[in-house]
Parts: structure tokens; C-alpha cells; sequence
């Protein structure tokens, strides 16, 4: 079989982290036992699973993991600080957008004619997942001014406000990013690991090893990276939630006066945590760029883009970052194994009515939203809810 | 989960809020609105010095957004009526509109088809379907108060998370919408004529578009009777103004929630069914307009129907005017813009509803 080994290598690193951090066991265990089960489950999958459906499950936990992203960060906003953020869609479109723009080059020759944006600075793509983030936190900012000294429902109103007037922008400005075109060519990181020959500056034994693998098995480096960040955004998490400043985050949401009256300057700590927030939704909308090469205004619909999200996070348990990940992919899971409902249900479907089979995808939205309304009325804590102990210093039993 | 804050509030604006009258208007907040509107006026007449912008166009695009404010402002009177009784924002209330056309349009083939009413374009059975659609959305909108918001209400449940479920509910019945209808537009009279009239000062109206104003202040003026007038609207002013003693002066609370969706569903269905009438129908026309609704609410002070029509009607004249200066997809991000000032310079708006705090 054609690359194995490089495709088990890449599978070995999700598949540790998610035993080594998953297995009920003392933490020595798990390290030893993370990359052994790791690289032996990655090999199982190699071997046994037909490529075609393992690449659909290498995609599937692409995209869910881009989301878990987004809810970790709407996690930071509404689990811990309470803030109602429902325009998440334009910190992901922004996200998106910018690392875009930082990372393509600007349209040259025949292109250019049907072509446009604004600039393209064909910067790394780390770079661009850095400018991401920053516009996300900036636009986060702004938005913070007006609104979270008063009740959180103004919040909402402005995000729904800002990630309408931003989708708005990009679909109309032609100039800036190629308007209701898609922007094309976005590149991948890394990508030349997968091309043949491969890249020049790796070293010569490397180079033998990865190169059967096609362009199409770019997607396993990919899952790597998206893992990584989900990895990276998680335990910097973790780690502010459980030091001081993430206690008063939660005084905030429990009880804002009384946080107030013991000296904390609540419209500062609301601001922080608003932005990185946003700017972790920045990251996300980055990486789903980079994986998606080609992305336009209507990716960032308030359905999906927002308010999937919300039931990711609801579901998974707000307040509980594990939740937050659990949630992306369940939720995600859910999403997917729709159409196959939706495509089972169409003879049933037609005999009711012979248009309803052309609309059944809508059958999805209306699926969510009983999920959501579900969730908050039958247990609004969620799957894990919250962790209630989130200091280092309390030994936890 | 955020379950024990039973009220948010600040003891400030609590001492604030009941001084705050849901009705009278004190002077000087009457002048503020004044000198915005002279403000106004006065960037309107500037800028058509700077661009080619023909004031007769400007004095058809104003009387078109007084229409248009017609049609905000009963959908923002349901907003501004379940966000003072029952404290919460209602997301759903755009698809509410929506659907609310839509049903008019869904009774429209059942009715028999009469001649247009010139100089209108609709019949004698758009009336009726509208009359029939007003109690349906009304009774709509209770229903979903009963399956959703209520259980959430008995279970003490913050604001947020009624917010959080209407926004549900808003993707829920635009999913039913969707299914009904599909994504196209429509049309109530596909092909009929509907001919500008010229009135004086070059300004050009379609005679529906006088039916649609005349149908919002009719509705508002009933909104008036029913709230000053009569026993309900006494009770629903007291519980906006102070639920815990309304509710200790012996008012039937669940009786006033009742009543607030009842008026909140039909307004919206009829604002819906207006829109619809002025241009199309889509599955996404409530949700665009409610972005201007919530500018409307958040301009008259939230909580006060009275101020969602002033601020509808300011909010639809200056989307409308503003389209001779900007790409008029644009339009929503100016009553964004709006928003913003006033949360930055006035949050409680300009006749000071429940509080911002």
C-alpha cells in the first residue's frame, strides 16, 4: 500500500494526543501508553479502514476541529464571562478573510482581470494566522466599547449587528477580496510534502519516506496542524481559567456587583476576555481558510457559521473546554449524518409534497434548532457540564 | 450555568427604573429628538451639495422611509413589549414577520380572487387574508411562549438564555419557512401593475405604499387604545414597569404574558405581510429587518412601544435616504451605525425606556 508508513506517522500524532490526554489513567501511564496505542491505532486505521472513508474521516475531524476551535473560543466568552456573543460568523469570516489576504499573492496577468483584492502579501502561513487573530481581537474591541457596560443583550444585538455588516462587506466589495467571487488560491502550509518532488530543504531520508504520498493526502499533514492548534488554544485556556484571573471571569458571571464592589474593574476583565475570545475565533476562521483554498462571503451565514457554534458548545457543556471539544464534534457528527436522514427521508418527503425533496437539506436547520431548544430545556448544563473546581492550588478528589 | 442570577440589574437603575413612566415624555428628551431630526436634515441637505442626489429623489426616498418606519415600528412595538414584560430580547421576532407573510401568501390561492382595488394592487382577499393571518401569528407566538419560554421562565432561567432560545426559535421557524416555500422569492400578485402615483414636489409613491402607512398607524393608534384605555394595557404597563409589584398588586402576570404575545405576534405578522406587500417575500427578509427593528427599539428606549414607533420611523427614513448616498445593501449597516451612537451616547434612548444599565 502506497505510503503507509508517512500516513500512520501522520495519523500516530492526533490519535497520541487524543489517548494521551483522554485515558483514565495516572499521568506517567498515559505517556508511555499515549504513543503506543497512538501509533497502533493509527496503523489499525491504515490498514483495515478503506482509504476512501478514513480520507471522509480525516476531513470530518478537520472540520470539526476547526470548530472546536471557534467554540473554545465562544467558551471563554459565554462558558466563563457570561458575554453573549451570536455574531461569531464575523470573527470567522474576519478570520478568514485577513489570514487569506496575508498569505496570497496579489493577482498578476490574465487572472487579474477577474481577480481583485486588496493587497496580498504572500506572508507565511503562520503570519497569516497571527494577523487573523489580531483583526479578530481588534474588531472585538470596538465592539466591546458601546456595549458591555450595559446588559448583555446589547452585546448580542451589536454582534449579530457587526457579523451582518462584515459579511455584508465582503460580498459587495469587490476590491477587497474578490467580492461575491470566491477568493481563490489560498495556500496550504507546508504543502510541498505532498508534492513530488518534495520539499528542497528537507532532509534527504525524510524526503524518501514521504514521497508516496499524493496531493490529495495533504489532508492528513493538515489534521495534524488543526490538531495542534486545537491542542495549543485548549491548554492556554485551561491554564487562564485555573489562575487568578479566570476566577474573577467567573465572579463576573456569577455575580457582577459583588465583583465589582471587591475592587475588580469588570468592564477591563469582560473587554480581555471578549477579545481573546475573538481572536481565537480569528484562529479558527484562519485555519478553515487555509484548508478550504477557496472561500466566499456565503460560507459565513449566520446558521453556519454562528449558530452551530452555540449548539456545539450548549451540548458539550458551557463552562468545560472538554465540552467545548466534544460538543464540535458531536454536534458536527450530527450535522454530516443529517444528509443521510435527509436522503433516507426524500421518497416520504415527495409523496407529501413533490417540491419538499428539493428543500429537504433544510430539514438540517430545523434539526439544529430543536437541538438547541432541546438542550436548554432538558439539560442546560450540557453533556460534562461545568467543572466547578478550576483551581491549581485545590486538590481535586 | 448561569441559573442562580434571578436579577442582573444594578440597585442603581433599579431606584432608576421606577421613575422611568412608560408613557409621558419629559421635554428635554423631546428636544434631544428634535435636534437629532434637525441634525439630520441638515446632513441631508449638506451632502447633496457634495453629490449629484436630486431632492426630489431625496423627498421620494424620505416618504418611502416613513413607510418603511411603519413597518419597523410594528414589528419593533412587539420587541420593545416582551423585551418590558418579559425582559428578555426576542430574536425570533424578524421570522415572526416572515412567517407571517408567509401565511398571507399560503391563504391568498384558498380565497376567491377578486378584482384589484384601484388604485391598490391587491383585492378584497388580501384583506381578508390579512385579517386571518394577524390572530394566527398572534396565537403563534403565545404557543411558542408556552412551549419554550415558559418551562424556561418556571425554571428561573437568566435572560440570556431566553434570548438564546428565541434565537432558536428564529432559526426554527425560518427552517419551517424554508421547508414551506422554498429559498425563491415571491410574489402576492405575480405580473400586476403597481404604477407610481406623481404627487406635488416631483415625489413618487405607489398608492399600496399609503395603504402600508395607513395599516401601521391604524394599528398603532389600536396598540394606544388597548394599552391606555383598558384594563390589560394598564395591567401590561404596571408589569413592564415593575413585574415583582405588579405581581404582589394582585396582576395575573401569566394573563398580561399572555396578552403581550398575542399583540406582539399580530403586529409583527402585519408588519410582515406590509413588507411583503411593498416589495417580496423571502425566507430571509425578517432576519434582515432585524437589525433596523432592534436600532428602533434600542432609539425609542427599550421597553416603550411608544418610542419603537418614533424610533421605527427614524430608523426607516434614514435607511431609505441613505441609499441615495450609499450602496443600499448597505442600508441595515447604517441602522448599525445608528445603534451604536445611541448605545454610546444615550443607551437608554431617546424617551429613556428600561435602562441600559
Amino acid at each position: 500500500m502506497e505510503g503507509l508508513w508517512a500516513k500512520t506517522l501522520l495519523l500516530a500524532i492526533p490519535l497520541t494526543i487524543l489517548l494521551g490526554g483522554l485515558l483514565p489513567l495516572r499521568r506517567g501511564w498515559r505517556l508511555l501508553l499515549g504513543p503506543i496505542g497512538g501509533w497502533a491505532l493509527a496503523l489499525l486505521l491504515c490498514l483495515f479502514v478503506p482509504s476512501g472513508f478514513l480520507a471522509y474521516l480525516v476531513s470530518f475531524s478537520i472540520m470539526a476541529s476547526i470548530f472546536a476551535i471557534h467554540a473554545l473560543g465562544l467558551n471563554i466568552q459565554w462558558g466563563y464571562t457570561g458575554l453573549f456573543n451570536i455574531g461569531i460568523s464575523g470573527f470567522f469570516a474576519i478570520g478568514a478573510f485577513i489570514s487569506a489576504l496575508f498569505t496570497t499573492a496579489m493577482p498578476s496577468g490574465p487572472i487579474a482581470a477577474y481577480a481583485q483584492q486588496a493587497f496580498g502579501l504572500e506572508m507565511p502561513f503562520l503570519l497569516g494566522v497571527l494577523a487573523a487573530a489580531v483583526a479578530s481581537g481588534l474588531i472585538a474591541f470596538l465592539i466591546g466599547i458601546p456595549t458591555l457596560r450595559l446588559r448583555e443583550d446589547y452585546l448580542a444585538i451589536a454582534t449579530i449587528g457587526i457579523a451582518e455588516i462584515i459579511r455584508l462587506i465582503f460580498q459587495n466589495e469587490r476590491w477587497l477580496a474578490n467580492g461575491p467571487q470566491p477568493l481563490r488560491g489560498i495556500p496550504q502550509p507546508l504543502h510541498c510534502l505532498v508534492e513530488n518532488p518534495s520539499c528542497g530543504w528537507l532532509p534527504g531520508p525524510l524526503r524518501a519516506f514521504l514521497s508516496p504520498l499524493q496531493p490529495r493526502d495533504y489532508i492528513y499533514f493538515y489534521l495534524v496542524i488543526v490538531v495542534l492548534f486545537v491542542v495549543f488554544v485548549y491548554l492556554a485556556i485551561e491554564r487562564a481559567i485555573r489562575s487568578p484571573w479566570g476566577r474573577v471571569l467567573r465572579a463576573i458571571r456569577e455575580e457582577e456587583a459583588s465583583t465589582a464592589m471587591s475592587g475588580k474593574n469588570i468592564f477591563a476583565f469582560k473587554m480581555q476576555s471578549l477579545v481573546i475570545g475573538a481572536m481565537i475565533m480569528g484562529i479558527g476562521g484562519a485555519l478553515y481558510a487555509h484548508y478550504m483554498v477557496s472561500i466566499d462571503y456565503s460560507h459565513f451565514d449566520p446558521l453556519y457559521a454562528t449558530f452551530i457554534i452555540w449548539v456545539m458548545l450548549m451540548l458539550g457543556g458551557s463552562g468545560n473546554n472538554k465540552g467545548a471539544i466534544l460538543g464540535a464534534f458531536v454536534i458536527w457528527g450530527v450535522w454530516l449524518g443529517s444528509t443521510f436522514l435527509t436522503d433516507w427521508m426524500k421518497p416520504l418527503l415527495a409523496a407529501i409534497s413533490p417540491a419538499l425533496p428539493a428543500r429537504s437539506p433544510y430539514i438540517r436547520y430545523l434539526l439544529i434548532a430543536v437541538l438547541l431548544e432541546l438542550i436548554l430545556l432538558f439539560r442546560p448544563q450540557g453533556l460534562l457540564g461545568e467543572e466547578k473546581v478550576v483551581s491549581q492550588l485545590i486538590e481535586e478528589d | 450555568m448561569n441559573e442562580p442570577r434571578m436579577d442582573r440589574d444594578p440597585p442603581a437603575t433599579r431606584v432608576e427604573r421606577r421613575a422611568r413612566p412608560l408613557v409621558s415624555l419629559g421635554r428635554a428628551r423631546r428636544a434631544l429628538a428634535l435636534v437629532i431630526l434637525i441634525g439630520l436634515v441638515v446632513f441631508l441637505i449638506l451632502t447633496t451639495q457634495f453629490k449629484e442626489v436630486s431632492l426630489e429623489h431625496l423627498l421620494s426616498l424620505g416618504v418611502w422611509g416613513v413607510m418603511l418606519g411603519g413597518i419597523i415600528a410594528l414589528g419593533g412595538i412587539g420587541i420593545s413589549l416582551v423585551y418590558g414584560v418579559l425582559r428578555f430580547a426576542n430574536f425570533a421576532h424578524g421570522d415572526l414577520m416572515t412567517i407571517g407573510a408567509y401565511v398571507t401568501f399560503a391563504l391568498l390561492p384558498l380565497l376567491p380572487r377578486g378584482v384589484p382595488l384601484k388604485p391598490f394592487s391587491f383585492g378584497w382577499e388580501f384583506l381578508v387574508a390579512l385579517i386571518l393571518t394577524v390572530p394566527i401569528i398572534g396565537l403563534g407566538a403565545f404557543g411558542i411562549d408556552r412551549l419554550i419560554y415558559r418551562p424556561l421562565r418556571a425554571r428561573r432561567s437568566s435572560a440570556v438564555i431566553l434570548a438564546m432560545a428565541s434565537l432558536g426559535m428564529a432559526f426554527f421557524v425560518r427552517s419551517i419557512v424554508y421547508l414551506g416555500w422554498g429559498a425563491d422569492f415571491r410574489f402576492y400578485y405575480v405580473g400586476r401593475e403597481r404604477p407610481a402615483l406623481h404627487l406635488p414636489l416631483g415625489i413618487r409613491v405607489r398608492p399600496d405604499q399609503f395603504f402600508i402607512l395607513g395599516v401601521a398607524l391604524l394599528l398603532v393608534f389600536l396598540l394606544y387604545l388597548l394599552l391606555e384605555r383598558t384594563k390589560i394595557g394598564k395591567a401590561m404597563r404596571a408589569t413592564a414597569d415593575n413585574p415583582e409589584l405588579a405581581r404582589v398588586s394582585g396582576i395575573n402576570t401569566e394573563k398580561v404574558i399572555l396578552w403581550t404575545w398575542l399583540i406582539g405576534g399580530a403586529l409583527a405578522a402585519a408588519g410582515g405581510v406590509l413588507l411583503g406587500l411593498n416589495a417580496q417575500l423571502s425566507p430571509m427578509m425578517g432576519w434582515w429587518l432585524l437589525l433596523p427593528l432592534f436600532a428602533a427599539v434600542i432609539l425609542g428606549g427599550i421597553g416603550n412601544p411608544y418610542g419603537a414607533l418614533v424610533g421605527g420611523l427614524i430608523i426607516g427614513i434614514i435607511q431609505q435616504v441613505s441609499t441615495a448616498f450609499l450602496n443600499p445593501a448597505y442600508a441595515p449597516g447604517v441602522s448599525f451605525l445608528i445603534m451604536i451612537i445611541v448605545l454610546l451616547v444615550r443607551p437608554q434612548g431617546i424617551f429613556g425606556g428600561r435602562s441600559g444599565g
